[in-house]
C-alpha cells in the first residue's frame, strides 16, 4: 500500500511540473517588465536594473526557472504587485472562506446526489427518473451565477430568510458564518449535483442486472438495503471518480460564486488580480489550485483499493 | 451490405436477361437507416436542434426585430422596468411611441435589443470553440497516437493541461492578453479543451490500429498519411462531432462566465454575460437585466446538451454506455 502511494505520488511529479513551467512562462510572456511594476513609477533605470539583478531576470531564462522553482518550493511565493504583501500571506488570510465553501458544497452535493442517482436508477424509465436526469441536463445547462442570483432574489430578498451576500469568519460567530454558507453552497451545489448524479444512476444501471444483486433480492432481503448495501458499494468506484475529477468543475464554479456573493476567497482573490494584473497573486492561485486538484485526484486513487479490495497495485 | 448484395443480384439477372433491363429478380430491401438518419430521428436532437436553429435566427434576424442599437446609450431612459413605454422623437420632430419590452439597463440600453444581439456573440464563440479545439486537437491526438517517439512527450504536456481547471486556465490566457476582445476569448477558451480531444482521438488510433484491416493496409504498405486519412480520421468522426457538441455547450457558458466576471469580452459588446455583469449593481431593484439574459443563455445551453445527448446516444453508443 504504503509502495503504491509513493508511486502515485511521483506519478504526479511530471505533472506538476508542466503546469509549473506553464506558471513561469505566463510571466515572461506578458509584455509587462516585473522589475518597472515592482520598482514604481518614479523609479530610474538604475533602480529598476537593481530591483532586476536582485529577482535575477538578467539571468538566462533556464536559470530564472530553478530561482523561481527554488523560491516556490521554500514557500517563498513573491510579492503582490497590487496589494503590496507577500502572495504567501494573502493567500492565508483568502483561504477560509473558499474551504468552507468547498467543503460545504462537496458534503451538501453527495448527500443529495448519490440517493438521487440511486432512487433514479431504481426507478428506471418512471417519470421519478425522468425529473432527476431532466434536472440533471438543467444543472449542466445554466449557469452558476443565474442560479445564484435567482437564490439571492427570491430567498433572500423577496422571503427574506437569509443574508444576501458576504461572508462572516467562522472565529467571529459560527451561526452567522454557517448562515452565510447556506446559499453559496446550494449554488455551487447544483452543478455538482447533476455530475455527480448522473453518473450514480449510470453506474448503478450496470451493477443492477448483475447476478448477486438477483441473489440478494431473492433471499427476501429489503429493498433499501439491496441498494445501498449491495449495489451502491459495488457501483461506487465511478462515482468516486467523477467526485474526483469534479473537483475542477468546483474550483471554476467556486471563483464566480465568491463573485456572486461577494466572499473574500481565493476566486475573487483571482478575478480581482486578473482585473489588476498582478501576475504573481494570479501564478500562485493558479499553481495552488492545480496542485489541489492533482492532489484530491491522488487521493481518490487511493480510495479505490478502500472500496474495492480486490484491487491490488 | 445488403445494397452491394442487391446489385450483384441485379447484375446476374442482367447478364442472364440481356435484353430485360427491368425489374430486379430479387425484391428490393431498404437499407437499415444509417446512424445520421437515427440521429435525425432522435428526440432530444429534434428539439435540441430546433431550439439552436430558433437562437441562431434570433441572432441573425435580430436588426428587423428591434428598432434600437444594441449598443447606443440614453441617459434619460436608464432602469426602465420591462414593458415601459416611452416617446422618442426622431430627427424631423415627429414622435413616437417605443416599448422596452425587457427594459433598459443602467446606462439606457434596451435589454431586449441587447440579448437579441447577444445570441450572435454566444453562438459563434460556441461553433467557432468547438471548430478550432477538434480541430487542434484532432491533429496532435492523430500524430500522438500514431508516432509513438512523440506520445509520451505530447501526453504529459496534456495531463498538465488538464491539471489546471478549465476556467481557471482560461482566466490565466485571458489576463496575458487583457483588452485583445472576442479573439483573445475564444482562443483561451479553445487551449483547455483541447487536451480532452486530443485523449479521445489518440485513444480511437490506438484501439484502430489494432484491427486487421489497417494491419493489411500497413503490409501492402499503404502510406501513413494515406492510413491516417482513409481509416482512422472515419473511426474518430462520430466521438468527435458528439465531443464537439459537448464543447459547444460549455464554450458558450465560459464565454458567459468570463464576460460575467467583467474579464471577457468588452463590456459594450451585447453578449449575455455582459447584459448580466452589467446588471449586478442595480440587482436588487431591477432584477430583468439578470433575469431575461440568464433564461436565454441557459435555454442555448441546455439545447446543445440535449443535441450532444441524442447525438451520443445514436452515433456513438460505446460512449453512451460510458457515461
Amino acid at each position: 500500500m504504503l509502495a503504491f502511494i509513493l508511486r502515485r505520488l511521483l506519478a504526479t511529479i511530471p505533472v506538476i511540473l508542466v503546469v509549473a513551467i506553464f506558471v513561469f512562462l505566463m510571466l515572461r510572456l506578458t509584455p509587462a517588465d516585473p522589475a518597472a511594476i515592482i520598482a514604481g513609477d518614479n523609479a530610474n533605470a538604475e533602480q529598476v536594473a537593481a530591483i532586476r539583478a536582485q529577482l535575477g531576470l538578467d539571468q538566462p531564462i533556464i536559470t530564472q526557472f530553478f530561482i523561481w522553482a527554488g523560491k516556490i518550493l521554500r514557500g517563498d511565493l513573491g510579492e503582490s504587485f497590487f496589494f503590496k504583501k507577500t502572495v504567501a500571506s494573502l493567500i492565508a488570510d483568502r483561504v477560509q472562506p473558499t474551504l468552507s465553501l468547498a467543503v460545504f458544497t462537496i458534503l451538501l452535493a453527495i448527500s443529495v446526489a448519490v440517493p438521487l442517482g440511486v432512487l433514479a436508477a431504481a426507478k428506471q424509465g418512471t417519470w421519478i427518473d425522468r425529473i432527476v436526469m431532466g434536472f440533471s441536463v438543467m444543472g449542466f445547462s445554466v449557469p452558476v451565477f443565474v442560479i445564484g442570483y435567482l437564490l439571492i432574489y427570491f430567498i433572500a430578498i423577496q422571503l427574506n430568510w437569509l443574508p444576501v451576500q458576504g461572508y462572516t469568519r467562522i472565529e467571529l460567530g459560527v451561526w452567522d458564518w454557517f448562515r452565510r454558507m447556506i446559499l453559496p453552497s446550494c449554488t455551487l451545489a447544483v452543478v455538482y449535483v447533476a455530475l455527480i448524479a448522473r453518473m450514480t444512476r449510470t453506474s448503478m444501471l450496470e451493477v443492477l442486472g448483475e447476478d448477486y444483486v438477483r441473489t440478494a433480492r431473492a433471499k427476501g432481503q429489503i429493498e433499501r438495503k439491496v441498494l445501498f448495501r449491495h449495489a451502491l458499494r459495488n457501483a461506487s468506484i465511478p462515482i468516486v471518480t467523477i467526485i474526483g475529477s469534479g473537483i475542477g468543475l468546483l474550483i471554476g464554479g467556486a471563483v464566480v460564486t465568491e463573485s456572486v456573493y461577494t466572499l473574500p476567497g481565493l476566486g475573487r482573490l483571482t478575478v480581482d488580480a486578473v482585473l489588476a494584473r498582478d501576475y504573481p497573486v494570479i501564478q500562485a492561485v493558479i499553481l495552488l489550485f492545480s496542485l489541489v486538484y492533482v492532489m484530491i485526484n491522488l487521493l481518490v486513487d487511493i480510495i479505490y483499493t478502500l472500496l474495492d479490495p480486490r484491487i491490488r497495485y | 451490405m445488403s445494397q452491394d448484395g442487391h446489385l450483384a443480384t441485379a447484375t446476374a439477372a442482367t447478364a442472364a436477361v440481356p435484353d430485360s433491363l427491368a425489374e430486379p429478380a430479387v425484391p428490393v430491401r431498404a437499407a437499415p437507416p444509417s446512424a445520421f438518419q437515427r440521429a435525425f430521428k432522435n428526440t432530444s436532437v429534434r428539439i435540441g436542434g430546433f431550439v439552436v436553429l430558433v437562437m441562431m435566427l434570433i441572432g441573425l434576424t435580430a436588426p428587423l426585430t428591434t428598432s434600437f442599437s444594441p449598443t447606443e446609450i440614453s441617459p434619460a431612459a436608464r432602469n426602465r422596468v420591462p414593458g415601459a413605454e416611452r416617446m422618442v422623437r426622431d430627427a424631423e420632430g415627429k414622435q413616437t411611441k417605443v416599448v422596452h419590452r425587457m427594459g433598459t439597463d443602467s446606462l439606457g440600453r434596451d435589454v431586449y435589443t441587447r440579448v437579441l444581439y447577444g445570441a450572435r456573440v454566444s453562438i459563434f464563440v460556441g461553433i467557432t470553440v468547438a471548430v478550432l479545439s477538434i480541430s487542434i486537437g484532432l491533429v496532435i491526438g492523430l500524430m500522438s497516437g500514431y508516432f509513438r517517439r512523440l506520445d509520451p512527450f505530447i501526453m504529459r504536456v496534456m495531463d498538465g493541461m488538464m491539471a489546471i481547471p478549465a476556467i481557471l486556465l482560461a482566466i490565466a490566457l485571458v489576463s496575458l492578453f487583457r483588452g485583445g476582445g472576442l479573439f483573445v476569448v475564444i482562443g483561451a477558451i479553445t487551449v483547455p479543451e483541447i487536451p480532452r480531444v486530443v485523449r479521445l482521438v489518440r485513444s480511437v488510433v490506438l484501439s484502430v490500429r489494432e484491427e486487421p484491416y489497417v494491419e493489411a493496409a500497413v503490409t501492402v504498405g499503404t502510406p501513413t498519411i494515406k492510413l491516417l486519412w482513409r481509416h482512422v480520421l472515419p473511426n474518430t468522426l462520430a466521438p468527435l462531432i458528439v465531443q464537439g457538441t459537448f464543447i459547444c455547450a460549455s464554450a458558450i457558458l465560459i464565454e458567459a462566465t468570463l464576460s460575467f466576471l467583467g474579464i471577457g469580452i468588452p463590456p459594450e459588446t451585447p453578449t449575455w454575460g455582459n447584459i448580466m455583469a452589467e446588471g449586478r449593481s442595480v440587482f436588487r431593484l431591477f432584477p430583468h437585466n439578470i433575469l431575461y439574459p440568464g433564461i436565454f443563455l441557459g435555454l442555448t445551453v441546455l439545447a446543445v446538451n440535449m443535441l450532444g445527448d441524442g447525438l451520443r446516444d445514436t452515433l456513438d453508443p460505446k460512449m453512451a454506455k460510458r457515461v
